[in-house]
């Protein structure tokens, strides 16, 4: 443990702290506690999963194995704009294989990935539940739908420009939670 | 207030991403003179025609569909100034006849009765549409054993797919010893294509609750847990929202209405796994822990949450008890069939020309759901094959869409009925794609408890790998199906016991498509890479060079007025150049040897 602690000290992380004496007023608090993690910082290090033993005492190899299991988890940060396309039944008879690759082709970000210049991750999810419209995508939550190859082309382009010339600091980087969903 | 007029704006998830949002942003400012109160709405079904705004008044409702934030302010003022329908922006209407307006004749809506309607955000819009009082009728004038004997009468079996007698589940429950019991709300829809539960949370929130406070009376417990898809961020959010008022108005909490009743509800909200649709493992994942299924017996009904009694149902099958109370069992099950009572929501999507939640009677044919209330297929074509119950449901080919719509009939085929899930395919579906996109998915979603699961799926989608990518063998047929028979033999759960059922029911129904990709080396429906090849018309082609500034490996050349050439070699298949061609100049073709 001693090596642990001197990775930690106690200091790194403060909102961890703040969660776990939020969280562990629920019976089984673990993954609750997890879940705001991620959506706190946006992933999960082992480093914060270290620091969660050392507060709840709850063994880090229960929590490793939590975090492997769920897919909504992330081990390593995301890119400045989330996109996730939807692979859902639907969107796949719609194309969505499709969209994935001209999205991988307009971002760099290869499919479960980031971009080298760090502004795009693109998932491929399952359901995102707006079949009626497929194929469908969120970008920093926003759904939208009925996307094609050309409206991908267009709203990479957009977001990048605006990244490029704000910095990056308008949008929503913990997308596809709080996050609301618009147009 | 003092308006007649009341207008709402269609804000399910689907209607936000069509614009409504910025559709009620463009009434709001319309709307502020008092002409009309304008208010939220849930998910009115017709997701074609997205975004939906109602006009109601003195009883009569008039629906406009496919407004945009330019011209929805206009037609609406319109309305409310004249009081006469805009007709050509009408979608529906009381005995409107037009091509969409007959979306609704064969639906019967009890459960979506309050979807669009109410205000998914207000307790008092959910009361004044006799909200809340099948659970005051319950509390004040009838005995659990009364709920449940009306539950019983009401012939209502599990919505999730299962189909499981509700009143059973809810009987044992009730006998297993207390006093800690628990209900849990199944909200964690994870089927691919799947959208009812979602739609009827962030719709009509309430009907859920009060569908689980009756339960939690019927059994005596007194904790009710959603278990809540963190990918519904909206549903999530109108339960929070619709649990607080609850609190507020004391439908939760102590002393329901006086009646000495207690009861509360939380939200879990899942991380992403499809196994924990699974009761057991659900129940591992609230308790914090991986959601892995264990054996049953013991049933959640003994030994469920934190090793106490629970009942767990589905979003829907809670969302029926409210009026099954308030009606009495009997006006439930004057609907359906004789083993299959009642009414049951469809998600319909796919190739369908109009796409949307529905509700119908059981008992009504798939080609009543495809062609009277879906319109048909999209853009005319023609129907192969409907898919019931996503991953572990099974593909119907077009022959056999007389079927009626009952647990039992279509168990009969060879699909289930599944949580709701209706995918319509054209003859563009390739079915043996159809069955690896399944197996890829519940694969990847296998827990990897049982070896028969984790190993046996994997090897079955390496075979139908290996199928789509031409390099099948004589035999691989035989072997899916022997796998399938031993996987569902040899598993645990519920996952693996249905995982193969879209292998083995496109292999029934379509095994000359298996066929060909093995033997003649083509893929019918020309979507497998391996056997196709794009090429573009000469005579079609307008030199736009749109195709080739959108090919991803640059296979695509051509000048100024002389059409543009694919070289094949180093054409990857990826089908981009085909999206954006305009003039349809971009051709595929399968056959022999082409994808080499």
């Amino acid at each position: 443990m001693s090596q642990h602690e001197s990775v930690n000290n106690g200091n790194s992380f403060p909102e961890i702290k703040e969660i776990v004496t939020k969280v562990s007023v629920n019976k089984t608090p673990a993954m609750m506690i997890l879940q705001a993690i991620q959506f706190t910082y946006g992933y999960v290090a082992p480093e914060m999963l270290e620091r969660v033993t050392e507060l709840t005492g709850i063994p880090s190899s229960t929590l490793y194995s939590i975090v492997t299991f769920y897919a909504q988890f992330r081990l390593e940060p995301i890119g400045d704009n989330l996109i996730q396309v939807c692979h859902g039944t639907a969107c796949h008879l719609a194309g969505a294989e499709r969209i994935t690759e001209s999205m991988v082709m307009e971002t760099g970000a290869q499919a479960g990935k980031t971009s080298e210049d760090r502004l795009f991750t693109v998932d491929k999810v399952a359901c995102l539940g707006c079949c009626s419209m497929g194929p469908v995508i969120t970008l920093n939550g926003e759904v939208h739908g009925y996307v094609t190859p050309e409206k991908v082309q267009k709203v990479i382009k957009e977001r990048r420009e605006c990244c490029v010339a704000n910095g990056c600091k308008d949008h929503d980087h913990t997308a596809g939670k709080e996050a609301t969903v618009s147009e | 207030m003092s308006s007649q007029y009341k207008v709402i704006v269609g804000m399910g998830s689907c209607g936000i991403a069509a614009g409504a949002k910025k559709v009620y942003d463009s009434l709001q400012d319309t709307l502020n003179d008092g002409s009309a109160k304008l208010v939220i709405g849930g998910c009115m079904g017709m997701c074609f025609a997205e975004p939906l705004v109602e006009v109601a008044a003195d009883g009569k409702r008039v629906i406009y569909g496919r407004l945009t934030s330019e011209n929805a302010a206009e037609i609406i003022a319109k309305h409310i100034k004249t009081g006469q329908p805009v007709m050509e922006s009408v979608i529906w209407s009381e005995g409107l006849d037009s091509a969409d307006a007959n979306y609704f004749n064969k639906q019967q809506r009890i459960l979506l009765k309050n979807c669009g309607v109410v205000d998914p955000e207000s307790i008092d819009s959910y009361m004044s549409h006799d909200g809340y009082k099948a659970l005051e009728k319950a509390l004040k004038t009838m005995t659990p054993e009364q709920v449940i004997k009306e539950v019983e009468i009401s012939g209502l079996r599990g919505r999730g797919g299962g189909g499981f007698p509700t009143h059973i589940k809810w009987t044992l429950a009730g006998k297993s010893a207390g006093p800690d019991k628990y209900i849990i709300c199944n909200a964690d829809e994870g089927d691919p294509g799947a959208f009812m539960d979602r739609s009827v949370l962030e719709s009509d929130p309430h009907r859920v609750m009060e569908g689980m406070m009756l339960a939690g009376y019927a059994i005596g417990a007194s904790e009710g847990y959603f278990y809540a898809r963190a990918e519904y961020p909206l549903a999530i959010k109108r339960l929070r929202m619709a649990i607080e008022q609850a609190n507020q108005k004391g439908y939760l909490g102590k002393n329901i209405l006086g009646t000495g009743f207690n009861f509360q509800l939380f939200i879990r909200e899942g991380a992403g796994a499809f196994v924990c649709g699974e009761e057991t493992a659900l129940i591992m994942s609230i308790e914090g822990k991986r959601g892995m299924p264990r054996t049953r017996p013991p049933f959640p009904a003994e030994k469920g949450l934190w090793g106490k009694p629970t009942n767990i149902n589905n979003v829907e099958t809670y969302a029926n008890v409210p009026a099954i109370i308030f009606h009495g069992g009997a006006y439930f099950a004057q609907y359906g069939t004789e083993s299959s009572k009642g009414t049951k929501v469809f998600a319909l999507a796919g190739k369908i020309a109009r796409g949307g939640l529905i509700e119908v009677p059981m008992g009504i044919t798939l080609n009543n759901v495809v062609f009277d209330i879906g319109g048909g297929l999209q853009g005319g074509g023609k129907l192969k094959a409907v898919q019931t119950g996503g991953p572990s449901g099974g593909c119907i080919p077009a022959e056999l869409c007389d079927t009626p719509i009952d647990y039992d009939s279509l168990k009969k085929i060879g699909a289930i009925m599944g949580s709701g899930g209706l995918l319509i395919m054209d003859e563009s579906a390739c079915m043996v794609d159809v069955a690896k996109f399944f197996l890829t998915f519940t694969q990847d979603e296998s827990c990897g408890k049982c070896t028969f699961c984790r190993a046996g799926t994997k090897q079955m989608l390496r075979i139908l790998e290996r199928i789509s990518e031409g390099k099948g063998k004589s035999g691989d047929i035989e072997l899916l199906e022997d796998l399938a028979t031993k996987i569902v033999q040899g598993s645990l759960c519920g996952l693996g016991q249905s995982a193969p059922n879209p292998v083995l029911t496109t292999i029934k129904y379509f095994r000359h498509e298996y066929e060909a990709h093995i033997n003649d080396k083509i893929c019918p429906a020309k979507k497998c890479k391996a056997f196709i090849s794009y090429e573009i018309d000469a005579d079609k082609c307008k030199s736009c060079s749109k195709c080739a500034k959108g090919c991803p490996t640059k296979a695509i050349t051509g000048a100024k007025k002389e059409p543009y050439v694919i070289d094949k070699a180093a054409c990857i298949r990826c089908g981009l150049c085909m999206s954006a061609c305009k003039f349809d100049a971009v051709l595929v073709t399968t056959g022999s040897g082409r994808g080499e």
